[in-house]
C-alpha cells in the first residue's frame, strides 16, 4: 500500500511517502493508524491527536472507518488551506 | 477549465482567451489571490504551497462542476499555483463568465470559498526568524458552509 503524508505530518514523520504491506488485521484506516504508531515515537506523536488530521483513499476524502486494501493509495493531511 | 501550475498567470490574457472563446458574454467576474507580505505581524520571506498531485486536479474539477451546476455560466477558469511564491505574487485566479452579473459574481465567490477548504493545498510561511504551516481558519469553514444553505 502506498501512503502519502503532507504538511506538518510529513515533517513530523520525516518522509512524504512510503510503501507498506498490510497484514490481515488491518481492515480500515483506524487499524492502519494503530499499526503506524507502533513504528516509532514520531508516528505516535503525530497521530496522538486525530482531530486535525484528514484521510483520503484513492484521492477521495474518507472517514476513519473506511475499509482499505493493499492496492489503495492512502494519504494523511491536515485541513486544506487552498486559495 | 482548471490549471494547476507553478508558473505565473496573467488575468488580462486569460480573460481575453475566454472572451474570444464564448459568445454573448454579458458579465465577467474574477478573483486573484495574492501572497501577503506579513505572516502574523512578521515580514514574510516566502510562502510555499504544497499540494497532492492528482487529487488537486480531481478536487478542483469537482468544485468547478459544482459551480457549473448551480449557476448559469458560459465558462469558468480556475488557475492555482504551487511551489515557493514571494510577497506580491499571484496564488490563484478564478474567472467566471455569464450572460447576467449575478451568476458570474456569485459563482466566483463560491469557487474561491470552496477552494479555501476543499483544495488540497497546504501553505508554509517562511519569515526571517522561523517557518510554520498555515492552519485552516474556522472563518473559512463558515464561509464554505454558508453555500450549503
Amino acid at each position: 500500500m502506498k501512503i502519502l503524508y503532507f504538511s506538518w505530518i510529513k515533517d513530523g514523520i520525516g518522509k512524504s511517502q512510503e510503501d507498506i504491506t498490510l497484514n490481515e488485521n488491518i481492515k480500515n484506516i483506524s487499524d492502519l493508524i494503530d499499526f503506524l504508531i507502533t513504528i516509532n515515537d514520531d508516528y505516535k506523536k503525530i497521530f496522538s491527536d486525530l482531530s486535525s488530521i484528514k484521510f483520503s483513499k484513492n484521492m477521495n476524502i474518507v472517514d476513519i472507518n473506511e475499509k482499505i486494501k493493499n492496492e489503495d493509495e492512502i494519504a494523511f493531511f491536515p485541513p486544506m488551506t487552498g486559495g | 477549465m482548471i490549471k494547476v501550475q507553478s508558473e505565473d498567470f496573467s488575468v488580462e490574457k486569460e480573460t481575453k482567451i475566454l472572451l474570444n472563446k464564448n459568445n454573448n458574454v454579458g458579465a465577467i467576474s474574477s478573483f486573484i489571490g495574492i501572497v501577503r507580505n506579513k505572516a502574523k505581524e512578521k515580514d514574510l520571506i516566502s510562502m510555499t504551497l504544497d499540494h497532492y498531485p492528482g487529487m488537486t486536479e480531481k478536487m478542483l474539477q469537482k468544485i468547478e462542476d459544482e459551480a457549473l451546476s448551480r449557476w448559469k455560466l458560459l465558462d469558468s477558469l480556475i488557475i492555482h499555483r504551487y511551489g515557493e511564491l514571494f510577497p506580491g505574487e499571484n496564488i490563484v485566479l478564478v474567472i467566471t463568465l455569464s450572460k447576467h452579473r449575478k451568476d458570474a459574481i456569485n459563482s466566483c465567490h463560491f469557487l474561491i470559498d470552496w477552494l479555501k477548504t476543499k483544495g488540497p493545498f497546504w501553505k508554509f510561511e517562511k519569515t526571517k526568524s522561523s517557518g510554520h504551516w498555515v492552519e485552516a481558519l474556522d472563518s473559512d469553514n463558515l464561509e464554505e458552509l454558508k453555500w450549503n444553505n
